[in-house]
């Protein structure tokens, strides 16, 4: 039992602090988002040239070849810096179900393309297992009809990962098929939005497009599971750069706003809501170390340990953005202070891959199954 | 980064589930089961088992009789005492005064003292709280004044926990006035049997006898029996703060205990028609629990990795001490709510044989609410890591 980090690993912790601290300018953030840029292109170069983007990518594919602690390293800095990447989506989840040889990889690690994930139907709210779109042979190929709800950060994809029934009913687990399809495809709809974080996502309609499998037929669904959980991991990171931002913030305010002749900090009930902040941060810490540390465990405890951090991070984050802005007072609403744009950012976090509600279900299912 | 265990300690945990499932027997397993606390008599005999293993003091050095186990063997050690509801050792002996000796006693108190807590000879109860001073504990007003050989106390303690049962109590007494109210206070070690001493239990919520008032008139205790230095002994139980971190990571394995008796009784409970335990609602109550305590466990884990590795852990004692309160007060609070009227119990219906955890789960419910107010009351653990770790 080990929750040091290796020097190499400290090594990179420093640089990913580095980064955020060059990145964290807010200002220049909200001229970029003013701007209407879809993504931190800058930062994104950057990061392919630090090598980055293929921190989870084997080394055979032109990555680092480094496992979750790494990740969730360099998506902590995201975090804290509000860096608007779509690093879990392409670098992470896609990466784990990409074959080695697949020359996709190089160009994520290059950061010349991106991939997005269309995991979910709208009637299917999170459940991975419920796939109505459908795939059906068409010579030698296959052909796709459907709808994906919610894809983070699509608008700026390059490809999507697009899982469709190629047997079974709708919700059966097994009968489902991971296909990759080009945003230029024939017969994709790509329907952009602006999410409330200033990510840019998307949603997807196809008809009759052509697509080519991805892994194997009909047994899409575990890896497809095993990659998401990867992606959760990452965004739990995120979330976690996000919330001791806030926490750090929220703390520094209290110590030099002055209200009634002293600071904030000097009232007790504020310093106890303060407490309770940090209390969320080590909760949300040690979660999000269990679950990093069991995303190669056997399956059903790697659905606790994800499920459990899913569920309760995002508890604990929205706690304390909420809390952060009503410590903040007033200013804390404000469309100028990055305090706002944190609590906007884990709102989108927490319904991503599945809300606390859900996760909880899915935390009780796992932990009965291990008890039986 | 790792969750591991060495081979060597998956080894040391099987050769601790054999002693464990060899001497935890029936009665004693199902008391720890069913919530009931044991009294301090059954403790000792648990005590005993241990002593005669050569287990008594697990978060102990060699030197002084402990195991030397590593901050992990002790977590091990906890997580299967949780799992085969092994009872508890005596806390205030083995946690509180033990290491103080240790650290700052003479060595012919530590000859005296120590074997005895080791053995489980010797109950240890603690005079620090009394009527004027609870969170405030600095304000204590108990004296003792020197003379000659001996120091004559006067005053009153309340809150002694088994005070009752114990052989020696140790009090902190104020030996000087002072300006700065934490000088000035010393800390002394009293046989229970010197005349002037008298108990008067106090009966709590749960309608148990755990803990008493203890009256002082013109008790005259040997000067020897004075730990460190005069005017000195509110700074000894700092030494106690590094280890509490430890000790309360280790009591947030035990909730897992009152886990499985709640999903046990709610699995047998029906309501129209179906198991309690399937009511989403009420799943949903208990998850919400789980996920708290899979947190708590985190934060445990990572104390005591701290703790293995030297480094300081900052404010996450306290904040272990606060959720583990919490979450044990919601735990027992559901267990009650599970066993809905047959909880409205304090004794078993007449006539019938005491059947389960009935009326047990009522008084652990009733029992619980004390710990958000001991050992630092949250409210007093917010204001410390307000101060001590965020700088308010």
């Amino acid at each position: 039992m080990d929750f040091s980090l290796s020097p190499e690993q400290a090594m990179l912790r420093d640089s990913v602090e580095r980064f955020a601290a060059e990145h964290g300018d807010f200002p220049a953030w909200r001229r970029r988002v003013a701007a209407g840029e879809a993504f931190d292109a800058s930062a994104w170069a950057q990061m392919a040239q630090l090598g980055w983007l293929g921190i989870a990518v084997p080394e055979a594919a032109g990555g680092m070849g480094f496992g979750p602690v790494e990740t969730m390293l360099v998506a902590e800095g995201l975090g804290r810096s509000l860096c608007r990447v779509p690093y879990a989506g392409s670098c992470v989840l896609a990466p784990a179900l990409l074959a080695e040889s697949d020359p996709l990889l190089g160009d994520i690690v290059a950061g010349t393309v991106q991939v997005a994930a269309a995991v979910s139907e709208a009637e299917g709210r999170y459940d991975l297992a419920h796939v109505a779109t459908s795939a059906v042979r068409s010579g030698g190929g296959w052909v796709l009809d459907g709808a994906k709800s919610f894809v983070p950060d699509g608008a700026t994809a390059d490809w999507f990962i697009v899982p469709a029934r190629t047997a079974g009913g709708v919700a059966d687990t097994a009968g489902i098929t991971l296909f990759l399809v080009p945003a230029t495809a024939e017969g994709l709809q790509v329907q952009r939005h602006r999410g409330p974080d200033h990510h840019h996502h998307a949603k997807l309609v196809l008809r009759q497009v052509e697509a080519a499998v991805l892994g194997g037929v009909d047994g899409g669904l575990g890896p497809l599971e095993a990659a998401v959980d990867r992606a959760i991991v990452a965004h739990l990171a995120e979330a976690m750069g996000s919330m001791e931002a806030l926490r750090d913030t929220t703390l520094a305010y209290l110590k030099t706003r002055e209200q009634f002749g002293a600071t904030l900090g000097s009232f007790q009930a504020l310093q106890h809501r303060m407490v309770d902040m940090a209390i969320a941060c080590e909760e949300a810490r040690s979660l999000l170390y269990l679950a990093a540390l069991q995303l190669d465990a056997p399956a059903m405890a790697r659905r606790r340990a994800v499920s459990g951090a899913k569920a309760r991070v995002g508890q604990c984050a929205m706690f304390v953005a909420h809390q952060a802005v009503q410590l903040h007072g007033g200013v804390g609403t404000s469309d100028e202070l990055a305090v706002s744009h944190h609590l906007r950012r884990l709102r989108v976090i927490d319904v991503l891959y599945g809300d606390a509600a859900h996760h909880l279900r899915c935390f009780a299912a796992a932990t009965d199954a291990m008890a039986a | 980064m790792n969750l591991a265990f060495s081979a060597a300690e998956e080894a040391f945990r099987q050769e601790v589930r054999a002693f464990l499932a060899a001497n935890v027997d029936g009665p004693m397993r199902e008391m720890v089961r069913t919530g009931m606390r044991p009294e301090p008599a059954e403790i000792q005999a648990w005590q005993r088992r241990m002593h005669a293993q050569g287990w008594s003091a697990p978060t102990w050095p060699r030197e002084h009789g402990g195991t030397g186990w590593s901050p992990t063997q002790y977590f091990i050690y906890e997580t299967e005492a949780a799992r085969a509801y092994a009872p508890v050792q005596p806390h205030q002996g083995l946690e509180l005064i033990g290491p103080i000796i240790f650290t700052y006693g003479s060595e012919a108190q530590k000859a005296k003292y120590l074997p005895r807590i080791l053995s489980g000879e010797a109950w240890w109860c603690q005079g620090y709280s009394e009527p004027g001073a609870g969170s405030d504990l600095a304000s204590l007003k108990t004296r003792a004044v020197r003379d000659g050989d001996h120091y004559v106390v006067n005053g009153q303690k309340i809150w002694t926990s088994y005070a009752q049962a114990a052989t020696n109590i140790f009090c902190l007494v104020r030996t000087e006035v002072k300006p700065r109210k934490q000088e000035g206070i010393s800390l002394l070690l009293i046989d229970m049997d010197t005349p002037g001493i008298r108990v008067r239990p106090i009966i709590t919520l749960d309608e148990r006898h755990h803990v008493n008032e203890v009256f002082f008139d013109e008790v005259r205790v040997p000067a020897e029996n004075l730990v460190g230095e005069e005017g000195r002994g509110w700074g000894y139980g700092k030494v106690l703060l590094d280890r509490e971190r430890g000790i309360s990571a280790a009591g947030a394995l035990r909730l897992a205990q009152f886990v499985r008796v709640v999903k046990e009784r709610a699995a047998a409970v029906r309501d129209s028609g179906s198991a309690l335990l399937a009511q989403p609602d009420f799943r949903g109550k208990l998850a919400q629990i789980e996920v708290e305590m899979l947190a708590l466990e985190g934060m445990s884990l990572r104390t005591l990795a701290d703790a293995e590795a030297g480094v300081d852990s900052g404010p996450r004692g306290s904040m272990l001490k606060i959720r583990w309160s919490e979450l044990v007060q919601r735990i027992t609070e559901l267990w009650a709510e599970a066993l809905g009227t047959d909880a409205a119990l304090m004794e078993p219906y007449t006539g019938v044989e005491a059947a389960d955890e009935m009326p047990h789960a009522m008084a652990a419910y009733l029992h619980m609410r004390v710990t958000t107010i001991y050992g630092g009351a949250n409210e007093v653990q917010r204001n410390i890591i307000a101060w001590r770790a965020l700088g308010l």
